[in-house]
């Protein structure tokens, strides 16, 4: 039972993400299709959009593996081919998105998040840690008479 | 007041939350064009009909403002849409088409059966002008200038809400521009 285990767990573990990727649309060149692999596994699919357009199935993204492929043979560098396509759809495009002045807020909100509940954290930490040092207030003479009236009830 | 601190938190919790369900609302189809106030690419497409002229990025300059719709005679919304194409040609609009990732006989049995609301239609079989114009999924419309400068993009088909309400203004503003 527990090789079969392993036996499945190691068949998962080595099974790779199903790519769309026809082998009519790859390029003889190992090095430029690893390049065009890399860069279509940044790149969304517009008709599925939360797929990149190396997993797609759709033909715009199909298209798209075509044009990419062009763009590398006819010697664009990656940042050249990124920005044919990002010049086409706009920055939607991109899985990753750059990080430029309308996009802060998606880079730097979870860190300021972090550090407004790191203060939240710290400011109680230290609230919490001061001992409380004030002194029991005394009770008043009518208190007393109250409380032991109270006990002598109690103790019957 | 010092109490009021511990309402930060939620008063944090509601703004986030209610950011979310604004951006659940949102359709996520709908992307800016990156053409917007810039000219069209320039293309030049083969005719669906070997008798009628295709379709060139020269063709979408002069006269007056004028629509260009991608479309395919597979796409389901383009043929919700077409009837009202249909309303605009006999209105007097200019549309222009380009046929994407269709047939000639598809396109040409689809223009038979429904109606041809196109001046010109080019053939894009290969994609390659769609691409250019930042399609995602068709049906999209362009609304192009007399200078063949993009105004405006409608993704998905124009319904006669849309028309009214957001085209049909545009098109006034560009004759008298």
């Amino acid at each position: 039972m527990t090789r079969l285990l392993v036996a499945l767990w190691a068949v998962l573990a080595l099974a790779g993400p199903a790519l769309a990727v026809l082998p009519s649309e790859q390029l003889a060149n190992p090095k430029l299709e690893a390049r065009a692999r890399k860069i279509g596994a940044e790149l969304r699919c517009l008709v599925c959009q939360n797929e990149t357009i190396d997993e797609s199935e759709a033909p715009l993204a199909g298209d798209l593996r075509v044009l990419l492929r062009q763009r590398l043979m006819a010697g664009d560098t990656d940042r050249q081919a990124i920005a044919y396509i990002v010049a086409r759809y706009g920055h939607f495009v991109l899985l990753k998105p750059p990080f430029e002045a309308d996009t802060l807020v998606l880079w730097l909100g979870p860190f300021l998040v972090l550090g407004l509940g790191g203060l939240g954290v710290a400011a109680m930490a230290r609230s919490g840690a001061r001992p409380d040092t004030e002194a029991p207030a005394v009770l008043t003479p009518e208190e007393e008479a109250a409380l032991t009236r109270r006990l002598e009830a109690d103790r019957v | 007041m010092r109490r009021l601190i511990y309402l930060a938190p939620l008063v944090f919790l509601v703004v986030v939350v209610a950011g979310f369900a604004m951006g659940l609302r949102r359709d996520p189809s709908l992307l800016p064009s990156t053409l917007i106030g810039k000219p069209l690419p320039s293309f030049s497409l083969p005719p669906v009909d070997p008798q009628a002229p295709g379709l060139t990025s020269a063709d979408m300059t002069g006269g007056g403002p004028r629509l260009l719709n991608v479309f395919g005679s597979w796409c389901v919304s383009c043929r919700y849409e077409h009837p009202v194409l249909m309303a605009l040609k006999s209105q007097g609009v200019a549309i222009e088409g380009v046929d994407w990732k269709d047939t000639r006989a598809d396109a040409t049995r689809f223009l038979a059966a429904e109606g041809n609301p196109y001046d010109r239609i080019g053939d894009d079989e290969a994609g390659h002008t769609v691409i250019d114009l930042g399609v995602a999924a068709a049906p999209e419309t362009f609304v192009v200038d007399r200078h063949g400068r993009v105004r405006y993009k409608q993704v998905g088909p124009i319904t006669p809400e849309v028309w009214t309400a957001t085209i049909a203004p545009l098109m006034a503003r560009l004759k008298s521009e």
